[in-house]
């Protein structure tokens, strides 16, 4: 339990998605001018990294992971080659299941995260999560944390940025600063910040 | 041919990928920081954006609309699980150092814009030449990125050393923040603040703006 919570944390500040391996970059950038969009777009990364990491997890280790099929008779077969096809198609699918889920059960829902839905299928952050997922060799538990602490990372940087960027109105930026510019910057210095983080071990 | 001069050149500082359309930034700050690791995650970037553009282009007049995203997904994915085998199986250290970054390219925002934008509405040849501008494109940024990281991270090259450190008994004291992740954005940043000031056109308009100051009118 105690190496769940740790992780979980771990997940969120110290190995945060966006501010630590660049993930989800340019949704990250593109979806931060206003507060509520980025919100709308952060719950939906969290709810689709918790469901697509455990997922492909199961789909690793009992199908494509190195004798992975001893069940089904076929110990000698390897087919994580196949993983990075797999792993999107499944990212791609449970998207499309989602979206049509949430348009016939919670409305409200599916109309508020509606347009960032499709976005999240090309977001590097769900597809890095699932590669990072396989190479440390998490188990089923740890992925269902690691998912979820990295989703509500991912969140949580991209609401903070989102804060920021509406604040800056108020600021005089160099010309060609401008826009993007600004805010590869001021991304650079919440990088900084959280890297504070770095010395924390629960 | 004039046209498929410019196709090569424009992506490369007109309309770079990086600095001006904002694609494929994840992997551009993630493995910059040694130059080594940088060319080959170029090359096999602008391998899979070339030939993606090439395979999407042979067959767009025959992909239903409502899939397409899937098949160049598909098509992208092969592509890169051929890059990531090779890696492995040839340079293993530095595939090893890419990590999940290899497998990144299939979301790498250019390969999937380009095969979208371009590849969908092109005959294959001139889909090619796009890929491998917008791949070079790609690769110029990250490489300047590189230098800079590498050369006053840790002073060296490719793994040469170029400024003998201090610990060496040189006289150069290494810029450490330059090896970590916040240094990338700053050094991307820069960038694209010194291309907007040499081509004033893709400077962005401000959203909003402050209304110059004015003395009040009832003193007067």
């Amino acid at each position: 339990m105690e190496a769940l919570i740790s992780l979980f944390v771990r997940a969120i500040f110290i190995e945060n998605m966006a501010l630590a391996f660049f993930l989800g970059m340019c949704t990250f950038l593109a979806i931060s001018k206003k507060i509520q969009p980025a919100l709308g777009l952060g719950v939906a990364v969290v709810v689709v990294l918790t469901i697509t990491v455990p997922v492909n997890n199961l789909i690793y280790n009992y199908l494509l992971a190195d004798g992975a099929l001893a069940w089904a008779g076929l110990p000698d077969m390897d087919l994580s080659f196949l993983g990075l096809l797999s792993y999107i198609g499944v990212i791609a699918a449970l998207i499309q299941i989602l979206e049509m889920f949430l348009d016939k059960f919670v409305p409200a829902l599916y109309n508020a995260l509606g347009v960032f839905l499709p976005l999240i299928t090309v977001n590097c952050a769900i597809l890095g999560a699932s590669l990072f997922m396989v190479e440390r060799d998490y188990s089923f538990a740890e992925s269902v944390v690691f998912g979820a602490g990295s989703g509500v990372g991912w969140a949580l940087a991209i609401v903070a940025l989102a804060g920021i960027r509406e604040k800056l109105k108020y600021s005089d930026v160099p010309e060609g600063l401008q826009g993007l510019g600004i805010t590869f910057i001021i991304v650079g210095l919440m990088s900084l910040g959280f890297m504070s983080f770095g010395g924390i071990d629960l | 041919m004039d046209t498929m001069k410019e196709t090569l050149t424009q992506p490369i500082f007109k309309n770079n990928p990086i600095a001006l359309q904002v694609l494929g930034i994840c992997s551009a700050l993630a493995v910059t920081s040694s130059l080594q690791v940088t060319l080959v995650m170029c090359v096999a970037l602008t391998f899979v954006a070339a030939f993606a553009n090439v395979g999407v282009s042979l067959i767009r007049n025959h992909i239903p609309g409502s899939i397409r995203i899937i098949v160049q997904m598909v098509i992208i994915a092969s592509l890169v699980i051929v890059v990531d085998e090779f890696l492995k199986a040839y340079a293993y250290e530095i595939s090893k150092q890419l990590s999940v970054f290899v497998g990144l390219i299939i979301t790498n925002c250019i390969v999937m814009g380009r095969a979208q934008a371009y590849a969908m509405y092109n005959k294959p040849f001139p889909s090619f030449v796009d890929g491998l501008g917008n791949g070079l494109g790609y690769s110029v940024v990250l490489i300047c990125v590189a230098v800079v990281r590498e050369l006053l991270g840790s002073g060296k090259l490719m793994g040469v050393e170029i400024l003998p450190l201090v610990t060496d008994g040189g006289w150069y004291v290494p810029n450490g923040l330059l090896l970590l992740p916040p240094s990338a954005f700053f050094l991307i940043g820069l960038f694209i603040w010194a291309l907007r000031s040499l081509d004033k056109e893709q400077v962005e308009e401000p959203d909003y703006k402050m209304a110059s100051h004015t003395p009040a009118r009832e003193g007067v």
